[in-house]
This record gives C-alpha cells, sequence and structure tokens, in this order.
C-alpha cells in the first residue's frame, strides 16, 4: 500500500522544495488533537528520523514516522482549488468520520 | 475538506489555528494583497485570476461602493464620484496636493484632511482608502478560508507622521489588525531575501504607473534605514504610453482625435509598450471612427528613442538621492527592480549602466512589494520561529523635534532611530518673568518650523518666575512600537508637568474612527450627529468665553465702532449655538475669530510691551482662535 501523491500534488511539493532553497521532502503525519481527536501534519523534511519510513511517489520523497502509517496507508495527496482557496487535500480510506472543516479526523 | 499548506518541519499549526496574514502594497494606481503558502510568498488573485485590484473607489447615489475594476470602467463616466489615486490625498490638506484645479472632485475644505464630497456624503480620504483595504480583506479571507490575524500594509519611505496615521486609521476602519506599516523600498527588498543578505547599501528603483520613486537603504544587523529618497511624482509608466500615442499621431498624421478614439488609440500605444518588453517589434493597428485605418510598427529602438528624455528624467532624482547619502554608484550593493513600467528594456539598460550591475528582476515587479509585506507578516505571525534571526527593528522616517525661538526647529530624535525609542533634552525660558512655555512639536528635516509638519501644541504652565535662561524643562519624546510619539514637559526645580500624545494634527482620533464606525451602522447615525454638535456647541462656548475675558480686560484698546463689532459678533455665535445647525455654528465661529484677528494683534503688542516690563507672556494669543 503506502501513500501516493497526485502529479499535480507532486508538481507543487517540488516547486516549494525549490523556492524553499532546502530539504528532501514531505512528511506527512498525524497526532492527537482537534475536535474529532486526531489531526494532520504536512511538513517539510530536513531530516530522516530513525522510526520514519521513506516512500516514493511521483517524483517526490514522502516521509511517514511508523505509528502515524497505519491511519495514513493507502491515502493519497492531492492539490485542489476551491474558489479563491488552494492547497493540499488528503483523500484518505481510513477516516470514519471528520470535524465539519476536516481539519480533524477519526480512524 | 480542508485544504493544507505545508509547514516547516515541527511547525504544524493545530487545527483551526492557523495564523492567517496578509501583506498588502497599498498603492497610488493599484492595490495588491499576498500571503505566504507553502512557505512560499504569493499574490492573492481575485475571482477572475487578477493579482491587481486598481485603487479607484466610485460612490453612487444609493450610497454603495464600486472597488476596482468596476469603478475604473465607470471614471470617464463619472469622473466626480469615481475617486482614483486617493492615495495622494492621504494626511494631506487641500493646500499641500498639487493641481488640485485639475481634477474633477467637489473638495471639502476643512481643517485637518482634505474630504472629498460624493453621492454617499462627504468622504475623507481615510474612508475611500478603507474601500480598497476591505476589499483586499474579503478577497483574502475568501482565499484563506478563515479570519485573519493580520497585515502588514506598504507605504512610501517618505511618508510623515499623519500620512502614516491616516492609513492606519484607514486599516482599522476596514477592520484591518495592522502588524506593521513597512516602507516600500523595505518591503521590496525583503521580497529578494536582502534582509538575509551581507550588510551593505541597495537602491530601490519603483517606476509605477504614475510615479516615480527612488530609495537608498542600508542594511545594518537586519535593519534597513533608509538612507534618501527621492522621485517624481507626477512621471510613470502612463508618460511612456503617451509618448507612443503623441508618435503615432505623428506617423500617421492624424488630426486631433475624438475622446473614445483617444482611449482606444491609447490602449493600442500601451499594448505595443507591453509588447515591446520581449519582442524586438510591435504592430499597432485601429479602426478609428471615422474608418480611417491606423497601421504601424514600433521598433524597440525607435521606442527607446522617443522615450529617452523620460528615462532620463528618473535618472536625475537617482543621482540626487545617491547624493544625498554622499554616495557613489559603486557604493550601491543591489538594485531592486519594483513597478510594471521597470520591465521595459531601456529603463534596465539605463539603471544597470549607472549602476554598472544588473537590476534585480526575477519578481514579478508588480507584485514584489505585496510578496515583501506577506513575508514579513507571516512573520510578525509567528508563523517562522527559530533559525531565522530576523531582527524587526523600524526606524522613524523623519525627525521629530521642537520649535524654538525664532521658528526654528531643534531635533530631539533623529530620522533613522529604531523604535521604540525615548529621547530627552533640556529648554530653558527666554524672557524674565516667563511663566509658561508652548511646545510645538514638528517632524521634518528643514531647518525651519514652516517648512517641517506640525504635530500637536501643547503648554507648559506654572513656571516659577525666574531670569531667563534659569529655569530647566526637560522636554522627553517617547516614541512606541507603533511609531506613535508621546511628549512630556517638566520643570525640574518645581516638577510642574505637563504631556501629550501626539495624535497628528490630521490624523483622526479614537473618537473620531469610533464615530465613523457608527456612521456606517444606519441606526447609529443620529447619535453621532448629536455628538459633533455637541462638540461644536462646546468649542463655541469656549471662544465667547475668552473673547468676553479678552473684552473684559483689553476692551480699551478697541474704538467703540470696532467694540461693538465683536460684541455683535459674540451674539451671532450665541444665538447660532443655541440652535442645532453645526455649519451654521462653525461659520459663526469663522467670523469671530476674523472679527477679533486686529484686536488680538493689539493684545499681543500691548502683552510684548507688558513682558519687557517683566511681566507674564503666558497670556500672549489668547484672544486668537486655535
Amino acid at each position: 500500500m503506502g501513500i501516493t501523491l497526485t502529479d499535480n500534488a507532486a508538481k507543487h511539493v517540488n516547486n516549494y522544495l525549490t523556492k524553499r532553497g532546502k530539504g528532501i521532502g514531505l512528511r506527512l503525519g498525524v497526532r492527537t488533537s482537534g475536535c474529532s481527536g486526531m489531526a494532520y501534519k504536512l511538513e517539510f523534511v530536513d531530516a530522516v528520523n530513525e522510526d520514519d519510513l521513506v516512500f516514493e511517489s511521483a517524483g517526490v520523497k514522502v516521509v511517514v514516522d511508523a505509528k502515524s502509517l497505519p491511519y495514513l496507508d493507502g491515502m493519497e495527496l492531492d492539490f485542489a482549488r476551491e474558489g479563491l482557496k488552494e492547497g493540499f487535500k488528503f483523500n484518505n480510506p481510513n477516516v470514519k468520520d471528520q470535524c465539519g472543516c476536516g481539519e480533524s479526523f477519526n480512524v | 475538506m480542508a485544504l493544507f499548506q505545508i509547514a516547516e518541519p515541527g511547525e504544524s499549526a493545530a487545527p483551526h489555528e492557523h495564523k492567517l496574514a496578509i501583506g498588502i502594497d497599498l498603492g497610488t494606481t493599484n492595490s495588491l494583497v499576498a500571503t505566504v503558502r507553502s512557505g512560499l510568498a504569493v499574490c492573492l488573485n481575485d475571482e477572475q485570476g487578477r493579482p491587481l485590484l486598481p485603487s479607484v473607489v466610485r460612490y453612487h447615489a444609493d450610497a454603495s461602493v464600486e472597488v476596482g475594476y468596476a469603478a475604473q470602467v465607470n471614471q470617464a463616466v463619472d469622473p466626480r464620484h469615481t475617486i482614483v489615486s486617493v492615495k495622494r490625498f492621504m494626511g494631506r490638506g487641500l493646500k499641500d496636493i498639487a493641481h488640485v484645479e485639475a481634477m474633477p472632485y467637489d473638495f471639502v475644505e476643512t481643517p485637518g484632511m482634505v474630504k472629498l464630497r460624493t453621492h454617499a456624503g462627504v468622504k475623507t480620504p481615510v474612508e475611500i482608502s478603507a474601500e480598497i483595504l476591505k476589499s483586499l480583506k474579503s478577497r483574502a479571507e475568501a482565499a484563506l478560508g478563515g479570519d485573519l490575524l493580520g497585515a502588514v500594509i506598504t507605504i512610501p519611505a517618505y511618508f510623515d507622521d499623519a500620512q502614516r496615521q491616516a492609513t492606519k486609521d484607514a486599516a482599522r476602519l476596514a477592520g484591518l489588525n495592522v502588524l506593521r506599516l513597512l516602507n516600500e523600498p523595505t518591503a521590496a527588498a525583503i521580497a529578494y531575501g536582502l534582509d538575509n543578505a551581507a550588510e551593505g547599501v541597495y537602491a530601490v528603483y519603483d517606476l509605477g504607473g504614475g510615479t516615480f520613486d527612488i530609495s537608498i537603504l542600508r542594511l545594518t544587523k537586519g535593519v534597513f534605514e533608509v538612507m534618501a529618497t527621492g522621485g517624481d511624482s507626477a512621471l510613470g509608466g502612463d508618460d511612456f504610453d503617451h509618448r507612443i500615442y503623441c508618435w503615432v499621431l505623428e506617423q500617421a498624421n492624424l488630426q486631433p482625435l475624438a475622446p473614445e478614439d483617444a482611449r482606444l488609440l491609447m490602449m493600442r500605444c500601451r499594448e505595443a509598450k507591453e509588447f515591446l518588453t520581449l519582442h524586438p517589434e510591435a504592430p499597432i493597428t485601429a479602426r478609428l471612427a471615422s474608418g480611417e485605418m491606423v497601421d504601424l510598427k514600433l521598433d524597440v529602438a525607435t521606442f527607446a528613442e522617443i522615450t529617452r528624455t523620460l528615462v532620463s528624467k528618473t535618472m536625475q532624482p537617482v543621482k540626487r538621492a545617491l547624493r544625498d547619502a554622499a554616495l557613489r554608484p559603486d557604493d550601491i550593493k543591489g538594485v531592486v527592480m519594483v513597478g510594471g513600467a521597470t520591465r521595459m528594456p531601456q529603463i534596465q539598460k539605463a539603471v544597470g549602466d549607472f549602476f554598472r550591475q544588473e537590476p534585480l528582476t526575477n519578481l514579478d515587479p508588480d507584485k514584489v512589494v505585496a510578496l515583501g509585506a506577506a513575508t514579513q507578516a507571516n512573520l510578525l505571525a509567528g508563523n517562522k520561529t527559530g533559525k531565522d534571526d530576523w531582527l524587526l527593528l523600524d526606524v522613524i522616517p523623519l525627525s521629530l523635534g521642537l520649535e524654538t525661538m525664532g521658528g526654528l526647529t531643534e531635533k530631539v530624535i533623529a530620522r533613522n532611530s529604531t523604535i521604540p525609542t525615548a529621547r530627552a533634552q533640556e529648554f530653558t525660558t527666554f524672557k524674565d518673568g516667563q511663566t509658561a512655555m508652548s511646545i510645538h512639536v514638528v517632524q521634518g528635516e528643514r531647518e525651519m518650523v514652516a517648512d517641517c509638519r506640525s504635530l500637536a501644541r501643547f503648554e507648559l504652565r506654572g513656571i516659577p518666575p525666574m531670569v531667563a535662561g534659569a529655569a530647566r524643562i526637560r522636554v522627553t519624546f517617547q516614541v512606541d512600537a507603533d511609531g506613535l510619539l508621546s511628549v512630556a514637559a517638566r520643570e525640574q526645580t518645581t516638577g510642574v508637568e505637563s504631556s501629550v500624545t501626539v495624535k497628528p494634527s490630521y490624523g483622526l482620533s479614537d473618537e473620531e474612527i469610533a464615530g465613523m464606525l457608527q456612521d456606517s451602522l444606519a441606526h447609529a447615525r443620529d447619535d453621532a450627529m448629536t455628538r459633533a454638535l455637541r462638540e461644536a456647541q462646546v468649542e463655541a462656548e469656549r471662544m465667547i468665553e475668552a473673547t468676553e475675558a479678552a473684552l473684559a480686560e483689553d476692551a480699551g484698546l478697541l474704538a467703540a465702532a470696532e467694540e461693538e463689532k465683536i460684541r455683535a459678533g459674540i451674539a451671532r455665535l450665541r444665538a447660532a449655538a443655541a440652535g442645532d445647525n453645526r455649519r451654521a455654528i462653525n461659520i459663526a465661529m469663522d467670523d469671530l475669530g476674523f472679527e477679533t484677528q486686529e484686536f488680538a494683534h493689539r493684545r499681543m503688542d500691548q502683552s510684548i510691551k507688558k513682558v519687557l516690563a517683566g511681566r507674564k507672556v503666558g497670556e500672549i494669543g489668547m484672544g486668537e482662535e486655535e
């Protein structure tokens, strides 16, 4: 399984990494917080930790810590525009329930 | 489903706790809003994908307001109620504004800032600017999907305290929390990351649609100081369009054109100018109303030739600014290009030749100021912590000081001092037995008070009578982190004190802002009117009292007929103040002020005579209207 990026998401990640001038990839993760129990993490990666798993999707190095993986396995990261808004979108099959805004979720 | 941005390692925000901050370039011709997304500063476009918002506001008879392109389209149809370039009026009185007679507006002469009469009532430049800011704010909220923590708004480096305060007031009126006002050239330098570069001196060449600015900045320890500024407030990209237009008229042998033909041709000229940025030759074709065809080709060399004088006109202020900063072109470490007009190759060449280096042009010159503001806003919002060792100090743009005898300026805080700051200086009395001292706070670099901007006046009374020069009066200037000034005076031997928090004379007081906010709520309108009327009545009472007191003391200085006139003026003012017509009260106050001018002069002469005899000087000017 693992985690995949759409081509559009990969294009944006690579663009941001280039403009940032450093970093080796993209970190996805979850942590417990938020109104529905868990919240996503989406960060640049400067260093890989010991318990990290590294995937490669659409030319982007995707880093996930071992604890987060069960919650994210099989998901797809997309880049979307909604009206004037734009950003990354988590299409996560593990999610049962999420808060109205989708920033926080439950499995 | 929420849309996420990429955070720095370890800095993902908790759900619903994203700190949304924006940067706004509030320009004379166009305005923009930008933010930082996934670590990258980007401009936010409108629904049609356009980043620019023309700084044009149109008021309709039904009190509705149009901002941006929609208002711009109607500029020719409804010029009187369609306000362009309102930035030129910010914090300015009518006499400060150049070419008023050529403007289509109905100006209202009021003390302090000029006002404009529109369909929707009398509007201040602050209110008009607030409409532009509101439009940008709602665009940002739609794009970021939440409430904004705050905004950084850019202003020209040469803006004085009154203009800065007016900008801040406009933001407050638009419901924006101002994180900081940032100098435009500094914002441009930040966009290029120069604040992380080595220390040195940088030039920012900003050629906009209708204005030209040059700034010389020095970066030391992360702080940008404005060393010199210069420019031409009536020179911009539009003038280049006009040169092409004149060339077309000449080449095609055209008679002066009808307005719609002129507008069409001007548009074609602008397109040709933009085309020449990337192409060696531009076609100019247009079918005029008469059926006549214009079909010309303009090449880069000809374009450079017909605009040569415009280019050299920008280089004169550049040379002057360098001379002001006591620098040579070689001392400049980098040149930043700002404003769409700097895309023209002949401009880049002229600037490159003068500074003997390639100017920085890889960011969009229309967006660079907004991008820098967004970067700064992101930082001030606390979205970037740790490693980046940014010092976020700001400096005072113009020296602050006070008036001394003979109308001279004594500077207390020099320009480019970092804020917050406090500085004190000692002054003494000028005449024997002087018991009061009038403190006049001014801002500016010039030696004569008349050439500086007056910020506030207050009095220190109760100085014990002493021989001239014996009293020790310590005046303390304090500027807080927002650049606002408070001044305190203290007589050292007795400890008598007096102070003001300076509300620049052109700025708006908190009450006025509150009043305007109330005004916008229809139900509160009457309250605000009542308050304003009451203020006028109080002012009228004060004036009547002062004039009567003066008459009681010095009626002997007047001929019977003169005294009669003044008493009649008092009676008229008293009658007006008893009514509820604020305008009538103000007119009656102006009239009485006029009638008592000569009286005040004579009283002043008499006071001076008394002073020479060792009497009080503190009472002079009492009969004069403040």
